[in-house]
């Protein structure tokens, strides 16, 4: 059937309500607005606000909540709307949820899902539009996934849900409305493997959530250069998939990593690094990076196209690879 | 141009490591040449002042000629002073000082009819580019790094296309190695400085080397008359004695069995004189101090046996790893000078290879030549009892000008004594 990353979204949600009664879902305006982006739109009716429940503007208070929650044996589901407001959750994150399985000596997991929108290209501008997927990723008892496809926006929430520790859910704001086909029959999807999106020979694009799309487009640009483009889509940001891509630039030679972030301190600088750690003989060229302009995202609609990565800036990192 | 090697006969200069007015000192590296069979660092052996460079880059130049004046030190301070001073003489004089065993090979310059003219015009006209000093070192990648090692291809002889200029893998594929050419490809078709030049010239120094080894050898075969002598030695306390030593050594630091082997006959030539030298002007010269010819096989073909220095007086830890190093820069085409012309007595160990004995030739103006198979387990009788022992069959072949096989005997036994008491090593 043909869907959306929303809808594939919402149905993953309405799944996971179906399956496990600990489920409830929780965020600002998930409820009554059906959710800022409208991804929990309808699931107020359906399941009652016991289960889909609207929440003061207070990340570090809902986050907390939750964990609690968690602990106390539910399954939460916290939606924050925006990775630059879960900064006011971070103590909740990093110091709570992050660490209490090791400081209660292994008695308490947390099994909190936090889902939140990342990313920019919708003119929200510098407070609503940032990437910092990296900062959840540096921190270890948490794991962090980027669904960037239908199939993982309809699989990897439940997969999350099911995890005994904290999974971080970055949806990039614009795949909401990018559109698909998904088979009727899809299902969870796992959390732990990069996945190769398109096969190739020549070089490998590695990138992760918004950028996969545009990754995709580069290669198939890439062919009018007769370059053959391995795309790999990282899916999981924590732990790392590291044979994965490197199994890939093993192949190839060759490695573009695009990334949302900006570049000093990103994961592209991780990737970079793991690359160098375990491909280093096998590379003909130096590891090439597409990243944000290092700047607080622009609200001008030119200016944010000009700060983000875009395909012509992949397919020129490419090039200038050789070979 | 000194003689780095009997069977050298001329060499071109690659690069200068001094400019005139530089002070130099005994062992310092003054030039890079290129002979048939590696590319040689060229020490000096005077301490001065480099007044003038009389070789060019690319200019070749019969073993003698002078290559650069050097005054001595110190320097003098006016220049119209100089002709009034006798130069100090070239590297050349003064190594064969240093080495009065050498003064009496033939030194004739290469005839010009054994090259081709179309040969001769190449090699003129395409000397192998050499780096200037200090110049950047090659911008390769990794991988194209680790391809070039693996075909024995030179990265310098290749256009880079990559980043910034630097060779990447597949300026590689472009320029096939020595094996992979399809054979009858006409030489004359590949321009000066392409890919495809640079191959055909290191094919050139491949059939270059295989001719001054054939040329040597058969001198050696013709004017040497050679006598063998074999025995098979006992390892067992060696290696008993090896195994227990290494427990101690981190695995770079291991001795390995040939380093017994190489300090054993070097102690061996200080107790038998007579297998360590030189036959020059129908005379034995006995060499002051052992320097092995380590024979390696280069990985594109042909042989080489520059010197271990001293190998009687380094102990096993440094012979190890003058061994190491020796083989490494001898495969990477950087030894020096000395190396080249110093050896006194040659040891080729071809029991790596699965061999049981070596039969050699022996490298003139050397007078033997020991040789070492592969270290087999044998049934061995011993005071009247069988047992199974590790041996190694050791071979000599001598000159009879100098020695006779009783000498031979000696030494040879003289290696067998040693090799039995290898914590006296």
């Amino acid at each position: 059937m043909t869907t959306t990353y929303r809808e594939a979204m919402r149905a993953a949600l309405r799944d996971a309500l179906v399956r496990d009664d600990r489920v409830f879902l929780m965020g600002e305006d998930v409820g009554r607005y059906g959710g800022c982006f409208a991804v929990s739109l309808g699931l107020l009716d359906e399941f009652g606000p016991e289960r889909v429940r609207d929440t003061p503007l207070s990340e570090s208070g809902f986050v907390g909540a939750g964990i609690g929650a968690a602990l106390g044996g539910m399954r939460p589901i916290v939606e924050v709307m925006t990775v630059n407001f879960s900064m006011l959750a971070l103590d909740q994150i990093v110091n709570n949820a992050a660490t209490l399985l090791h400081m209660s000596g292994g008695q308490f997991n947390v099994p909190v899902v936090i889902r939140m929108t990342t990313g920019a290209g919708r003119q929200l501008a510098a407070q609503h539009s940032h990437s910092l997927e990296a900062w959840y990723a540096h921190v270890p008892g948490i794991r962090v996934v980027a669904p960037a496809t239908l199939d993982d926006a309809r699989g990897m929430l439940w997969t999350a849900v099911c995890d005994p520790d904290p999974v971080i859910v970055f949806e990039h704001g614009s795949l909401y409305n990018t559109s698909g086909e998904l088979a009727d029959d899809a299902g969870p999807t796992d959390l732990d493997r990069a996945a190769i999106r398109r096969p190739g020979t020549d070089l490998t694009l590695i990138a992760y959530g918004g950028t996969l799309g545009k990754a995709l487009d580069a290669a198939e640009a890439l062919t009018a250069d007769g370059i053959d483009a391995e795309v790999v889509d990282l899916r999981t940001l924590r732990p790392l998939d590291t044979a994965t891509f490197v199994e890939s630039v093993t192949r190839t030679h060759r490695a573009v990593v695009v990334d949302e972030g900006w570049r000093t301190g990103s994961l592209s600088a991780e990737i970079s690094a793991q690359i160098t750690e375990n491909a280093f003989y096998d590379l003909d060229a130096p590891v090439a990076r597409v990243c944000s302009v290092e700047v607080p995202m622009p609200y001008a609609r030119h200016l944010e196209e000009a700060a983000l990565p875009q395909v012509p800036d992949i397919v020129a990192a490419a090039k200038e690879l050789g070979g | 141009m000194p003689s780095l090697g009997a069977d050298m006969e001329a060499g071109t200069v690659l690069e200068w490591r001094v400019q005139p007015g530089d002070t130099v000192h005994r062992g310092d590296i003054v030039a890079v040449v290129d002979t048939e069979k590696s590319t040689i660092e060229v020490e000096v052996f005077e301490d001065g002042v480099v007044e003038e460079l009389l070789a060019a880059p690319g200019d070749e130049l019969p073993v003698g000629a002078p290559l650069a004046r050097i005054a001595a030190a110190p320097a003098a301070p006016a220049p119209d002073r100089r002709p009034a001073r006798a130069p100090a003489g070239t590297p050349r004089r003064k190594h064969a000082e240093a080495k009065p065993a050498r003064t009496g090979t033939p030194r004739r310059t290469r005839p010009a009819a054994r090259r081709s003219p179309a040969e001769a015009a190449r090699s003129r006209a395409a000397p192998r580019a050499p780096r200037p000093p200090g110049a950047a070192p090659v911008r390769a990648s990794p991988l194209a790094r680790r391809r070039a090692a693996e075909r024995h291809v030179d990265l310098a002889d290749i256009a880079g296309s990559g980043p910034g200029g630097a060779v990447v893998a597949a300026d590689l594929d472009r320029a096939p190695s020595d094996g992979e050419r399809a054979p009858g490809t006409p030489s004359e078709a590949a321009e000066p400085g392409t890919p495809a030049a640079a191959d055909e010239e290191r094919e050139d120094r491949q059939a270059a080397m295989r001719h001054a080894i054939g040329a040597l050898m058969a001198r050696s075969a013709r004017e040497i008359p050679h006598y063998h002598l074999a025995t098979t030695i006992d390892l067992s306390a060696a290696l008993t004695w090896l195994t227990a030593a290494n427990e101690r050594r981190s695995v770079a630091e291991r001795l390995l069995p040939g380093a017994l082997l190489l300090k054993a006959t070097a102690r061996a030539a200080i107790e038998v004189p007579a297998v360590n030298g030189f036959w020059v002007d129908d005379a034995f010269q006995a060499a002051p101090a052992v320097h092995l010819g380590v024979a390696v096989a280069l990985r594109g073909g042909g042989l080489i046996a520059p010197a271990l220095h001293d190998a009687d007086r380094l102990t096993l830890d440094e012979l190890m790893s003058a061994l190491r190093d020796l083989v490494g820069r001898a495969r990477a085409g950087r030894l020096r000078s000395s190396e080249m012309s110093d050896p006194t007595l040659t040891v080729t160990n071809l029991g790596e290879q699965g061999v049981e004995e070596v039969h050699g030739v022996i490298y003139a103006p050397q007078v033997a030549l020991v040789g070492f198979g592969r270290v087999t387990d044998q049934p061995w009788a011993s005071q009247g009892m069988l047992g199974v022992r590790p041996t190694v069959r050791a071979t000599l072949a001598a000159d009879h000008r100098v020695s006779d096989g009783l000498v031979g005997a000696r030494f040879l036994n003289a290696l067998d004594h040693l090799l039995q008491s290898p914590e006296d090593l």
